[in-house]
């Protein structure tokens, strides 16, 4: 090893151990308050536990350590601990948050409040039953096309489909948008998850299926969504769910409804609103209208 | 201070502010500009000093001698860009929540304060359906930013000769934060790219690509140029208004 390298590796480890110590610093023999929601469906009150602080400790750890020394009978759902699976889900201080991605130390000097998601059926504690979700995601039309896998498909028309595909299905934005959370339109509106979802499937180069009409007029209700974006500021993964998966699906559908020069030229063309996917078409739809394409 | 302390004690701050602050904020601004605007319309029907034009009442349509005075180029123009920016994306999120409460702001503590009930709720299926005619508006809004640019280009000849004034400074700024907040608008990144599916599938796709994803860069600070354009609007005006006045003489730097 270079001198210069090893003086750099010295520089990066001393700065590590600099932070190191100053986070020890603050977070020894500190102690959190921490208020729990314990109850069902039926009801129930938070109850308060004090934990010592562990540094790096994050909020799941806090509940786990609660349950394995205080309360025993706590219910709390976890799986992978790393913000891949999303099981985790509650809300912190009136905010939905991944209980694993979640550090006490940014609630320094606040008291700590674990609900559980509010926008579904609380279950127990912090487990709320997300299963109403799975019921809407059968709703909607899967994939459709008349090719046979695999397929063939390009960087530029499928650069937009990483996005959504990041969804860790956690249900926050389900929990914090307001249509499902204050005005339980759950009936009516299938919610910014299944926004992104249709968005990937509308925008999917080799999907032939038509998800409009069920947004506008069906289950989907996506004009029912006021895209205040309280979805977007809760997404652990960081997808822009108002502006790149609802705003686009509400253009659509404006194309399809609400556009006069689109509604007559679909009148002239003798198609009806609702009966296309999307503007840009598909390979296969482009094939038996004849236009060329480059693949 | 380096970037990312800054940064990071300004979101600490932020986040500890009272959920109701965002909302008083943002009503604040909208309803001063509305009364400068809705009083200025009122009381002026005209705009101009030397080669200066504001932008409130640009391009001068109207002003026939059989019309009230009061009918202005402005009450001819204005209602352009307001239904512009009302029915914009950015300003739907802006008063939904800072007028109409629908939420306020995102916290549970928030939302139980919401105004309607569940049973009044309708989203955009009822009055606010309206919205959905953005696209018009900002067709509309490109033919006025036309004219804008105009302007701007006489702001450089005062007296019929290049010359660089604060003035003419101002109306740059103000035309080129019009166009950035213009471009990044949701709905022409639709009309643009975001109805395609398949880009290799239609003539033009690359380029129509491109250009949707140029425009996607600029549409992740749609709020952004959404308050700045509007500071600079008003920036504009004022700054014409107060030499119309006397109070200030514009600053000639070329």
């Amino acid at each position: 090893m270079s001198d210069s390298a090893a003086e750099q590796k010295g520089m990066a480890s001393k700065a590590h151990a600099e932070v190191h110590s100053d986070e020890e610093a603050t977070l020894e023999g500190k102690s959190y308050r921490l208020k729990i929601f314990r109850g069902d469906a039926e009801g129930g009150k938070e109850v308060e536990y004090e934990i010592e602080a562990i540094e790096g400790m994050v909020v799941l750890d806090a509940v786990l350590k609660i349950q394995a020394e205080q309360a025993n009978d706590l219910a709390v759902r976890w799986n992978c601990k790393a913000a891949h699976c999303g099981s985790c889900s509650a809300e912190i201080n009136g905010r939905p948050k991944l209980l694993c991605k979640t550090r006490v130390e940014e609630y320094e000097g606040q008291e700590i409040r674990v609900h559980p998601i509010r926008a579904f059926p609380v279950i127990k504690d912090l487990v709320s039953d997300v299963s109403w979700n799975y019921g809407v995601s059968a709703q909607i039309q899967p994939f459709t096309t008349s090719e046979q896998a695999p397929f063939t498909m390009y960087e530029e028309d499928v650069e937009r489909l990483y996005e959504p595909k990041k969804c860790i299905e956690c249900f926050m934005c389900q929990d914090v948008c307001h249509v499902l959370r204050t005005h339980h339109k759950h009936p009516e509106f299938a919610g910014p998850r299944f926004f992104v979802r249709s968005q990937w499937l509308e925008m999917h180069p080799k999907d032939e299926g038509n998800r409009l009409q069920f947004l506008k007029e069906g289950r989907g209700g996506v004009q029912l969504c006021n895209i205040t974006k309280c979805c977007s500021e809760v997404c652990p993964v960081g997808i822009h769910i108002t502006d790149n998966s609802i705003i686009p699906l509400k253009e659509r559908v404006a194309d399809e409804y609400y556009d006069p020069a689109k509604w007559l030229m679909r009148k002239i063309r003798g198609r009806r609103n609702g009966s296309s996917n999307g503007n840009g078409g598909t390979r296969s739809t482009h094939a038996r209208a004849g236009i060329r394409t480059n693949g | 201070m380096a970037y990312g302390d800054i940064a990071r004690s300004t979101t600490g701050v932020l986040r500890r502010l009272p959920w109701w602050t965002g909302p008083i904020a943002v009503t604040a601004a909208l309803v001063g500009f509305g009364i400068y605007v809705f009083v200025t319309v009122m009381l002026f029907d005209r705009g101009e000093y030397e080669n200066y034009l504001s932008p409130f009442y640009s391009p001068p349509v109207g002003g026939e001698s059989f019309l009230p005075a009061w009918l202005s180029p402005a009450i001819f123009i204005l209602w352009l860009p307001l239904g512009f920016r009302a029915t914009c994306y950015y300003y739907r999120k802006a008063y939904y929540r800072a007028f109409f409460w629908d939420p306020p702001a995102c916290s549970s503590k928030a939302q139980q304060r919401e105004l309607r009930g569940p049973e009044h709720y309708r989203g955009e299926t009822a009055l606010f359906v309206w919205n959905n005619i953005h696209r018009y508006f900002m067709y509309g809004s490109f033919v006025l930013l036309v004219f804008l640019t105009i302007d701007t280009v006489r702001a450089f000849l005062p007296e019929g000769s290049f010359g660089i004034t604060l003035g003419s400074l101002i109306f740059l700024v103000n035309v080129s934060l019009l166009w950035t907040y213009s471009l990044s608008c949701h709905s022409l990144r639709h009309v643009i790219g975001g109805s395609v599916d398949c880009y290799s599938c239609v003539k033009g796709g690359n380029a129509r690509r491109k250009a949707y994803n140029w425009l996607s860069v600029l549409n992740r600070q749609h709020a952004l140029w959404a308050w700045l354009s509007l500071f600079s609007l008003l920036i504009t005006d004022v700054y014409i208004r107060l030499l119309l006045a006397g109070v200030i003489t514009d600053f000639r730097l070329v």
